[in-house]
């Protein structure tokens, strides 16, 4: 690997964890390619192929990874939307439901005691919606 | 019977990098350093805990390029295991660790689930966690 090779995935990497961060906050992404030092164009080129999907929609995947835990632990649905950054309820359930398979509600009304049991950490990981399930979308991606 | 932990490895891009982060930062030990041509032994460990030490190893060390390659890869990504560490000053601990220069990924916070904890990267990319002890 050589040192730009190296360079690039350490400003992905950057980016990604400013994601996992501020993921509350209005990131755009202008905002992240600025943070890796990189064009918008060929930062989301790069971290897509680093990461398996686009930084935006990374960034939307982490939200709702975070709507889950606070619906687990029994925030209201518009309180979990707010608090993790999203601004329209409609887009937040739609990308929910589309993600976890059943709405806001639904999850929050689940069964949770396995991941209860979990470290907080392993249930984050584990938890984290898979979008490689998702083939319709990845397509309407490319 | 007794058995406890002796070894851990972990992966770093850069050994030198890492020595000054784990030894300067973190405040372990430097136990082993060690050089044999191409291959180097480091090993370091908390002064509180003589029986277990960390291993520092490049990538491509004993690997295949292909495998050391795809080892890198996740490292610099940033999709290496964590590594966690207890002190009994977190404070002081993080303060420590961030006059070295190392990546904040979190100041020290009490998590919603109990511990207070804060988190940085090492300068190849590892997450290493640092709990308070109670």
């Amino acid at each position: 690997m050589d040192p730009q090779d190296i360079a690039n995935f350490t400003h992905l990497r950057r980016a990604r964890d400013l994601i996992d961060r501020e993921y509350a906050q209005p990131l755009d992404v202008p905002t992240m390619a600025k943070h890796a030092l990189m064009s918008p164009a060929h930062f989301s080129r790069l971290f897509r192929a680093a990461y398996g999907e686009t930084p935006y929609s990374y960034l939307m995947t982490r939200r709702i990874e975070r709507a889950m835990t606070l619906l687990r632990s029994g925030a209201t649905v518009t309180d979990a939307c707010i608090a993790v950054g999203s601004t329209s309820l409609g887009s937040f359930s739609s990308r929910f439901t589309e993600l976890v398979g059943m709405t806001p509600s639904e999850y929050r009304a689940a069964e949770h005691t396995a991941i209860l049991a979990m470290p907080t950490c392993v249930a984050q990981a584990r938890t984290r919606p898979e979008r490689m399930m998702l083939p319709r979308r990845e397509a309407e991606q490319d | 019977m007794t058995i406890t932990l002796q070894y851990t490895n972990v992966t770093v891009n850069n050994v030198d990098e890492a020595i000054a982060f784990y030894r300067d930062g973190l405040g372990l030990d430097v136990r082993n350093d060690v050089a044999n041509g191409e291959f180097r032994w480091v090993t370091l460990g908390s002064p509180d805990q003589t029986g277990t030490e960390i291993v520092i190893s490049e990538p491509h060390a004993g690997r295949s390029q292909a495998d050391g390659d795809a080892l890198q890869e996740l490292l610099l990504k940033g999709q290496l295991p964590m590594l966690v560490f207890r002190t009994d000053d977190l404070d002081a601990t993080f303060e420590q660790v961030r006059a070295t220069g190392a990546e904040v990924l979190q100041e020290p916070v009490v998590q919603p689930w109990g511990p207070r904890d804060c988190a940085f990267r090492d300068p190849s990319g590892n997450m290493v966690r640092i709990n308070q002890s109670s």
